[in-house]
Formats: structure tokens, sequence, C-alpha cells
């Protein structure tokens, strides 16, 4: 990755604790790395496996869940249906060929506003190493392959046809 | 008047969807009477050349089964596509990759690789493998081009509908054939399936409960399975909760859980994570090691939840692989 380059983390917090967390370490001004744009979520067992993928079919570099410590769910069991759908998750990640670093789950409660800065600035520092994941470009290079060479007018012509 | 030409094509497919064709059993006749067929390789004997030959949107609609993987699939598409008013993804392969796409997971090299050399039963001394020109004494033969990835139907053409199925059931594909006929065509991209999860039409629903937990995940070859009771109350892997219905509930039926060939409801942008956060969400381990122990039993979870999808799924492919050999 060039130096100018800063890896690009979608980040989902839960709205009891991580995000809470997030806001302490605003108003403490501690300084972390920039990279992060976060998206609050009433509960880590919101998260969708579709949005991580989601994420990083449209350019994330990584996806950081945040929710409350086992035991601390505001709604009980969210964190624990959380913890289980990114058990399997990261498995299924690693055989599609993403490396384990870019999916990353921690659980940071309202006062743990300084864990919000090392673990952006540790995600940022593993995101680095690794370099850009890229899949927006990836699809479009898996594409060339099978764009048309010779693009017939006649299917532009086919296509009113029906329409008309 | 002449009557309306039909037809059906093939490319990376088993066959069986055109074995659901000859399904509709009887019914084959009412529909041969009514249409001609323009092509359709399996079982009559038109060439390429005769398509070519047609007016453009000369046919009233084509059914295409199966992935598209080679060149020569991909031109088929694009004249039948041009050929065609209506283009019909027909089959699990054809409407989002289907087995075949399974191979998003592995590198052109390796399928040949494996395909050619290292499959147990392949004898190959002198380790030929396919090319796409051979010269011979001035003559030259040539193969299509075989592609790195693996492509559902509408990421090479536009497609109007979509027959879902591995393979479709002769039900839906004769209401659909009537509908084509009747004129009265649904909204374009429709998949010609009920919009509902096969769950909703289980014959054993009554016995899912409505809290339904599962300690830990079983295969069906390594347990019995109660041919009565809910698959996944039983811990077996049933896709039933996020897959379409329509199909008749064939597999349940013959005590086998749901695989997903139907593909995803309207609402769902990814089938495989859809149903990977189903089958989490119902397990009962709550630490990480029990829940690591109780997932033990999905040993492969692409392979399991994008067994039909994974080229239409949000990743499409395994993203390290190498591309581009001929660009």
């Amino acid at each position: 990755m060039p130096e100018d380059t800063q890896p690009r983390i979608l980040a989902f917090f839960c709205n009891w604790c991580t995000y809470t967390a997030a806001d302490l370490a605003g108003v403490s001004r501690m300084k972390y790395a920039a990279t992060s744009r976060v998206v609050r979520v009433m509960c880590s067992g919101r998260i969708d496996p579709q949005f991580v993928l989601s994420a990083f079919a449209k350019g994330a570099d990584g996806v950081l869940i945040g929710g409350c410590h086992p035991g601390d769910c505001h709604y009980i069991s969210g964190n624990t249906k959380c913890l289980r759908r990114h058990r399997l998750l990261k498995r299924m990640l690693a055989d599609m060929g993403i490396e384990p670093e870019r999916l990353r789950l921690e659980w940071i409660s309202a006062s743990e506003g300084d864990r919000v800065k090392t673990v952006i600035n540790e995600m940022t520092a593993d995101l680095k190493r690794l370099g850009p994941l890229k899949l927006p470009e990836r699809c479009v290079a898996w594409d060339v392959e099978a764009i048309d060479e010779e693009p017939d007018h006649a299917e532009a012509v086919a296509k009113e046809a029906v329409h008309a | 008047m002449p009557k309306p030409k039909i037809g059906f094509y093939w490319c990376a497919s088993c066959g069986g969807c055109e074995e659901s064709i000859v399904d509709v059993a009887e019914a084959i006749l009412e529909i041969a009477e009514l249409v001609d067929f323009a092509i359709w390789p399996v079982a009559m004997d038109f060439k390429r050349a005769d398509v070519e030959a047609l007016e453009d949107g000369a046919i009233t609609a084509t059914m295409i089964n199966g992935a598209i993987r080679t060149s020569e699939q991909e031109e088929m598409a694009r004249l039948l596509r041009r050929k065609s008013q209506v283009l019909i993804a027909y089959g699990s392969c054809a409407h989002t990759g289907g087995i075949p796409g399974l191979a998003n997971q592995f590198s052109r090299e390796a399928v040949m690789r494996y395909v050619y050399h290292d499959c147990p039963t392949v004898v190959n001394p002198q380790g030929t493998e396919p090319q796409t020109e051979y010269h011979d004494e001035g003559r030259v033969a040539t193969l299509p081009e075989f592609r790195d990835v693996v492509r559902s139907l509408d990421q090479v053409v536009d497609v109007d509908y979509y027959m879902p199925g591995c393979a479709p059931n002769p039900t839906l594909v004769l209401a659909a054939i009537r509908t084509l006929l009747s004129g009265v065509l649904p909204p374009k991209g429709s998949v010609l399936a009920p919009d509902i999860a096969l769950c909703d039409t289980c014959p054993r629903i009554d016995t899912k409960p409505v809290d339904l937990e599962v300690a830990t995940f079983k295969r069906t070859h390594l347990h019995k399975v109660d041919p009565d009771v809910c698959l996944l109350t039983q811990g077996f892997l049933c896709l039933g909760p996020a897959t379409r219905s329509g199909c008749g509930e064939r597999c349940i039926r013959g005590n086998m859980p749901c695989t997903g060939c139907f593909g995803p409801l309207s609402n769902v942008h990814d089938h495989g994570a859809k149903m990977l956060s189903a089958m989490t969400s119902i397990l009962a381990a709550e630490e990480e090691d029990d829940i690591d122990k109780a997932l033990e039993g999905i040993p492969d979870p692409v392979g399991s939840f994008y067994r039909y999808g994974l080229p239409v799924s949000m990743l499409r492919r395994k993203v390290d692989l190498p591309f581009g050999h001929r660009n």
C-alpha cells in the first residue's frame, strides 16, 4: 500500500457500549488513525453477515464490529448471537481468500474509550501490512475476459422490440 | 399465423434441466402443438447457423440452462439474446451459477490440473491439455476459451425472467410456458416461483418449534434422519428458512434437507450470508469453544451456503485467485 493511502475500515458499533466508548474517546481528545467510518447500530446482534460482505464488496479493506462485553448486552443475548455469526463468518471468509485480520470483533464497554483507540490503531497497522483488498476493482478486472468484443447494435434493437 | 418459436439451449450444465422439460410429461405434446422449436440441441437437429439465419427477435422465448464458463457459451448466449424477444435463465446454474459456480473457489489452472492430470481416474501419460488452437498440415482446429470465472447468465447478457431450481419443478415450468404463450407477461426480472420461504410450505412445519434451538449441527450421512420431524429441529443443516419455495418440497419429502437450489427470496441480497446468519442464530452455544464445536457439523461453509449461488454472491469468487491469463 502506498504511504499516502490509508486503509478503509467500516466499523459497526453498538449504541449502548462501543459507540458510547468511541464518543468518550472523542470527548477525551484521544488521537487515533482516521481510518474508520462508524455505523451506529442498536446492537451487535443486528449485524447481518450481509452487511460485512457488502462492505467488502463495496471497497472496505476491513470491517470492525464492536459490541458489549458478554453478559452486558442491553438486549440480553444480542452479542452472543453476533459472536456465533462471527465465528462461522470468519471461517467462510478465510475459505474465500479474505485474511482473518480483515474482520475483527471486539467487546468494548462504554467506559473503554482508550480501547477504541488501541483497536483501531492496531487494525489500521494490520490492514496496512496486508494492503488494500480492492474487491470492486478485482470484480471489474475479472470481467475483462467476458466483455463482448463486438457489441452488436442488434442486441439493443431486439431489446427495444420487446419493450415497445 | 405462424406458431411462436421457442428455443432451449444448454451451457455449463449437467442435462438435468433438459430432463425437467421432458418431465412435464404428456403436457409436452400440448406445448409442441402450440409452438415451433427454433433450437434444442439435446432433442433436435438445429445448428447455430439456423439460429443465425433468423431475424433478430424472431424467437418468442428462449430458455438457457447452465452457467457460463467458455467463450462459446458467451457467444451463444449473446446470439440467442439477439434472436429472442424473451430470454429466461432456466435452472439454478443459469439463474445463480449453480454447482459449476463452486469452481469459483479454484483457479483455472487448478481446475485444469485436476481434470487433466491429478484426478485418480485420469490416464494422460503425455500430459495433454486442451488448446484453443491446433495446427495440423495447414489446417486449424479450434476450441473455445475456458474462462477464469464462472458466471450466471445475467452476468453475460440481459435476462428477462428466471426459472429457479436444480432442476426446475415441471409444474412451474408448465405454468411459465403457458404464461408466456398467453402474452400477459410478469414484470421483467421476475423469478417465476413464489416469493415465500420453503419453511412456509414445508410439510413438516408443524414440528418446528417457535423457539428453535439447536445444540450442534449434524450431517445426514452420519445420523439417522427422522422422516416426520423438522430437519432443522433435528440439527440437520436445512436451508428452508432463507430459500424460495415452489420446488414441491421434493427433497424434504425424500427425507433430505433443503440445499437451497431455488435461490434466495427477493429481499435477500446474499443467499449464503443470510443462511449463515439464520443457522448460527438458532445455535444454543454461548461460549467461543462451544460455538466452534457446535459448528464442526458445517465443515465447508462456502459449499453448504453457496451451493448453487457462489457466482452471484457479493464476493463472487475466491478473492485472491489469479485472473487474466490471456488478457
